[in-house]
């Protein structure tokens, strides 16, 4: 990486020192060396994993860029790279690695699964999109994005992490951050976060089937 | 031998790793970062380094590929934008995942239906590109686009694309896709000197919103 | 050939046994209905005195307007010929039908299947637990009453998107959760108990407490997966361990599950087209060609020949790009960090030029329609193709071959490694190139030949050992065979149309029921589908190569060490695309 880039603007070093010393700030340096090793989680869903391991492979390299290392466990990735369909089964555990990913972390979905449901958003196992579940930083549209459109994405992350600033960074507020809950498989998926509302609903739709006269639950959704 | 297999397997590593210099050697500067060197680069006889540069070289995408939708207008006289679509939803019946949604506007006097879409909306966090849209549009309407470079920090605002944002020019798909479009505009004015043959062989009687525009 | 093969059993079995095998005379429909009592008697028989060793595929059926559930199985010989058909009927209230484990083991996955997504009972089936999802989901899924939360219409297209098309997100409209979730009524999740795979553990405990008594050693029970380096995606393998050797190993499943099956039925014909790609999404086109295969059988229509060499050609180049990339991660598996499969990889991405440049996309090709191609070879791609298959390939071939064919330590790691002796490959429904690789010589291309592959020359290539090293070499040959046949096939092609008649973005099919199969890269690549004459199919359901080789996956690895299981997985060549559906 050149030194054009961690160099401030505005703060002019002598052109024979250009290559000796840089000039910058706390938060230029610090977010320029976080952009340049954030490491992906060797974490692959479907289809789209398969142009991931292309996008690792010889003819597009995203070790270029720093994404050096596939980190088979998420203690040691900074970058979920969520490549693929996301199930109702497999939900649970993606959001347990989440978790177990340490700070700074972030999220790329990549392909429209990830980002909202894609082709098989209308199946019963299906999860629309994961940013249901975690905090989602770059969505990267295609079925699959080619190589090519999945660089795009990280450098469009690099992007965002270089305009961090570390006053304002959550993993640097008060309070450890909290973990995401765990969704629950049960007649179906069902958010801990949502639990009341879940009740709610079912007690709704008893009450229905019990009042003569009324339809079927199934109608209590507006029908377009 | 136990051992001369590995050290056999490992000419072949070797011999790769070297090639790649030889090859730098004899292409010289042109190797890399240009056109031409990409294309050395992805062709059957390549030799040594394999890796394309993105984002400095790009790999050229071919004609017929496909991402996502767009909808093709033609430029009128005063720089409007004339939609190619006639709302006639074959699209939206043959999309696989259901993901185009269609509002046909009326006429607001007679309140017939005008061939010109009201609304046109692709939610492409469901798009599959599979190109069945650009197939089966019967007046080249809606075509597949090259760009892919559309990552976004913001689906709920971004990833459902409206009429403006779905709408490209003719002259663009044009650049994009060059053999397509050049065919299909011959089909078209063939088609349409046929029918002017036609119509100029009887007298039109027809009035309806077909003839208005 | 199919028709005449069925013929004469009918006249044989049928006659018989009048009293619980009639011939199916519905119309379209072919094969016998056998009653269900008297199915183990059948299955004997026609396994043990009709040669139909080989179980292909098991199939449920929900018949609503006739109250009644039907599954269909499939058998073939592995010595070649065409199938016979057998159906089982049971009332739709209470399924119940007997398990065909004892005779054909290769059943078990798909009897769970079956029992997880139509709720239907297999009786004396050894492990009967749902599959694809979890215990205590609501409902059976495939049961055609049932509606999934996002049900909008029965089918496509739906209504709401044309002519006042009302855009919304689904989970803003169509369920009150506002997600893709619904509970029956007057659930309380307060009270939820999760299931915790009690039942799946409760299968290897039974193993788990017979250790040796004299040593006194603990088995333990090991998960492997859904998320791990080694499992190809997220596949998961619960692993009964004593030491490092395995004692008892399942298979877990699911965590792809797409639902593809319900969404085909809602889907028109030519829409569930491109939803094929993703099946086995390394190898698209195998699998747009067996399902046009199967609904061209319903159709009786015929690509004209250009589009059958088209067919051809890339059927062949995707099982190249399909091998590359197997015989790289095997390499991946054992250990060899990345290099082996960055060399298959590089040729592999040559491969998805053709396709991107012919079919517009890398991976999801969707490349063809009933009666033919979408699109013909443009400007160029000829000359690609040539290129690759004449000069490049054969060679880059060589140095795989080369490279990993001798080296000692692939061979100490793949010799011997997971043994299936011929018998247990035919008996666990194994095929391609994992039932090869164990001496059987049954390539669908030679034993039931479809398309035009009766014209090309080449060998079927089987090794004997039934290990791990096997299953790489045939692979290996196997790629070379390909090159012949791309050869012979741009040698040969033809001009002319590639499309007969126009393609249609709806198209009628007649009633009736039919099976499209192809010698996909991993196996037999099966559709069933059924239609009753209307624009989307009644019965769409695929027969996944590499969901019913899993079956292989346990008895390869009893009795070896744990890390050979990543070893013994990656020689089965599993895509969890085409797995979990
Ligand atoms: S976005 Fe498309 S390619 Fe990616 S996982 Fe989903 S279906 Fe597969
Ligand atoms: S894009 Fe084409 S197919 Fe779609 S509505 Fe417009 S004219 Fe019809
Ligand atoms: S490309 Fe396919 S999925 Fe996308 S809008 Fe067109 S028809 Fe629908």
């Amino acid at each position: 990486m050149s030194t054009e880039e961690l160099n401030t603007p505005g703060m002019q070093v002598p052109p024979e020192l250009q290559n000796q010393v840089s000039i910058t700030t706390l938060n230029r340096i610090y977010n320029w060396s976080r952009r340049n090793s954030l490491w992906p989680m060797m974490f692959g869903l479907a289809c789209c994993a398969i142009e991931m391991i292309c996008a690792a492979a010889a003819r597009y390299d995203f070790a270029r860029f720093g994404f050096e290392v596939m980190r088979p466990s998420p203690r040691q990735a900074d970058v979920m790279i969520v490549s693929g369909t996301v199930t109702k089964k497999m939900i649970p555990q993606i959001v347990r690695l989440y978790n177990q990913m340490p700070e700074p972390k972030y999220v790329i979905a990549m392909g429209a699964c990830a980002s909202g449901g894609g082709p098989f958003k209308e199946g019963y196992n299906v999860v629309s999109g994961v940013d249901k579940f975690i905090p989602v930083d770059v969505y990267i549209p295609g079925c699959p994005p080619t190589p090519q459109a999945l660089l795009n994405g990280m450098i469009t992350l690099q992007k965002k992490v270089d305009n961090e600033s570390l006053k304002e960074v959550r993993w640097y507020k008060k309070g450890a951050s909290e973990p995401i809950p765990v969704p629950v498989l049960g007649p179906d998926l069902m958010d801990p976060r949502k639990f009341g509302l879940i009740k709610e609903e079912s007690q709704k739709m008893l009450e229905q089937q019990q009042m003569p006269g009324t339809g079927p639950a199934a109608e209590e959704a507006p029908a377009v | 031998m136990n051992g001369l297999g590995i050290i056999r397997g490992l000419g072949v590593t070797f011999k790769h790793f070297f090639q790649t210099y030889l090859e730098d050697l004899r292409a010289g500067k042109g190797r890399y970062f240009t056109e031409e060197g990409v294309q050395a680069r992805s062709r059957a006889d390549q030799k040594g380094l394999f890796t394309v540069q993105y984002p400095e070289e790009k790999l050229p995408v071919p004609e017929e590929f496909r991402y996502n939708p767009f909808l093709v207008y033609d430029e009128g006289p005063n720089g409007e934008q004339n939609l190619r679509c006639t709302s006639c939803g074959i699209c939206a019946k043959a999309c696989p995942p259901q993901c185009i949604w269609i509002v046909r506007s009326d006429d607001p006097v007679t309140g017939r239906p005008v061939p010109v879409p009201a609304e046109f909306y692709i939610d492409i966090d469901i798009c599959m590109n599979c190109g069945s849209c650009a197939e089966f549009c019967p007046f080249d309407a809606i075509k597949m686009d090259h760009e892919y470079e559309i990552a976004s920090y913001d689906r709920i605002a971004h990833h459902i694309y409206d009429k403006a944002k779905l709408s490209k020019s003719a002259q663009y798909y044009a650049t994009i896709r060059p053999t397509n479009a050049a065919r299909e505009d011959a089909e078209r004015a063939a088609k349409e000197a046929a029918k002017a043959a036609k119509a100029a062989e009887r007298p039109v009687r027809k009035i309806g919103p077909e003839n208005a525009n | 050939m199919t028709d005449s093969m069925i013929l004469t059993d009918v006249s044989d079995i049928a006659a018989r046994y009048p009293e619980w095998i009639t011939a199916d005379g519905r119309p379209g429909y072919s094969g016998y209905i056998v009653a269900a009592d008297h199915l183990l008697e059948f299955c004997r028989m026609v396994r043990d005195d009709l040669d139909y060793d080989l179980l292909s595929m098991v199939a449920g059926v929900d018949y609503i307007t006739e109250n009644m559930m039907e599954v269909v199985y499939y058998v073939y010989k592995t010595t070649g010929g065409g199938a016979l058909v057998f159906k089982v009927q049971t009332p739709r209230d209470n399924p119940v039908v007997p398990s065909i484990f004892p005779i054909y083991p290769g059943a078990e996955l798909q009897e769970r299947e079956i029992y997880d997504l139509f709720g239907i009972n297999f009786e004396g089936h050894p492990d009967l637990r749902r599959i694809f999802l979890w215990e205590g989901f609501a409902g059976h899924p495939m049961r055609k009453d049932w509606k999934e939360p996002y049900y909008e219409e029965e089918l496509k297209p739906f209504k709401s998107r044309w002519p006042q098309g009302h855009v919304y997100r689904a989970e803003d409209e169509l369920t009150p959760l506002k997600d893709n979730v619904q509970f029956p009524a007057g659930f309380d999740p307060y009270d939820w108990e999760a299931e915790g795979e009690q039942m799946l553990y409760a299968q290897l405990r039974k193993l788990q407490n017979a250790g040796d008594e004299e040593l006194k050693t603990d088995r333990m029970i090991v998960n492997l997966g859904p998320q791990h380096p080694s499992t190809h995606g997220v596949f998961r393998m619960a692993a009964l361990i004593e030491g490092e050797q395995v004692v008892e190993l399942k298979p877990v499943v699911g965590y792809l599950h797409r639902n593809h099956e319900k969404i085909g039925e809602r889907n028109t014909w030519q829409q569930n087209m491109p939803f094929t790609d993703r099946l086995d999404y390394i190898s698209s086109i195998s699998n747009n060609f067996g399902y046009v295969l199967a609904v061209e059988k319903l159709m009786n229509v015929k690509p004209p020949e250009r589009a059958e060499y088209l067919r051809v050609l890339f059927a062949e180049l995707t099982r190249l790009s399909n091998h590359l990339m197997a015989v790289g991660f095997l390499l991946n598996d054992l250990g060899a960090y990345f290099t082996p499969a960055l060399y298959g990889l590089e040729e592999r991405e040559l491969i998805l030029d053709i396709f991107e440049i012919v079919t517009g996309s890398r991976m999801m090709c969707n490349y063809m329609r009933f009666g033919g191609v979408v699109r013909d070879l443009p400007e160029g791609s000829y000359e690609k193709i040539r290129d690759l298959a004449f000069d490049r390939l054969p060679r880059k071939i060589d140095d795989i071959d080369a490279y990993l064919t001798g080296n000692e330590i692939v061979r100490v790691r793949c010799e011997g490694i997971g043994v299936l002796t011929a018998e247990e490959a035919i008996k666990y429904s194994l095929t391609g190139p994992n039932l090869r690789a164990s001496g059987v010589p049954y390539d669908i291309r030679r034993a039931d030949p479809y398309s035009i592959y009766d014209r090309f020359d080449f060998d079927v290539v089987v090794r004997y050992h039934g290990d791990v090293y096997d299953r790489y070499l045939v692979r290996l040959e196997e790629m070379r065979q390909s090159i012949r046949i791309i050869q012979q096939a741009l040698k040969a092609i033809p001009e002319g149309p590639i499309m007969t008649g126009k393609s249609a973005y709806q198209v009628r099919v007649p009633a009736g029921e039919a099976y499209g199969r192809v010698e996909g890269p991993k196996g037999e690549l099966g559709f069933y589908v059924i239609s009753n004459g209307k624009g989307n199919p009644y019965r769409y359901h695929v027969r996944a190569p590499s969901f019913i080789n899993l079956h292989g996956l346990a008895p390869m690895s009893r009795g070896g060490k744990i890390a050979d299981v990543v070893v013994n997985l990656g020689a089965l060549d599993i895509v969890l695309g085409e797995i979990d559906r």
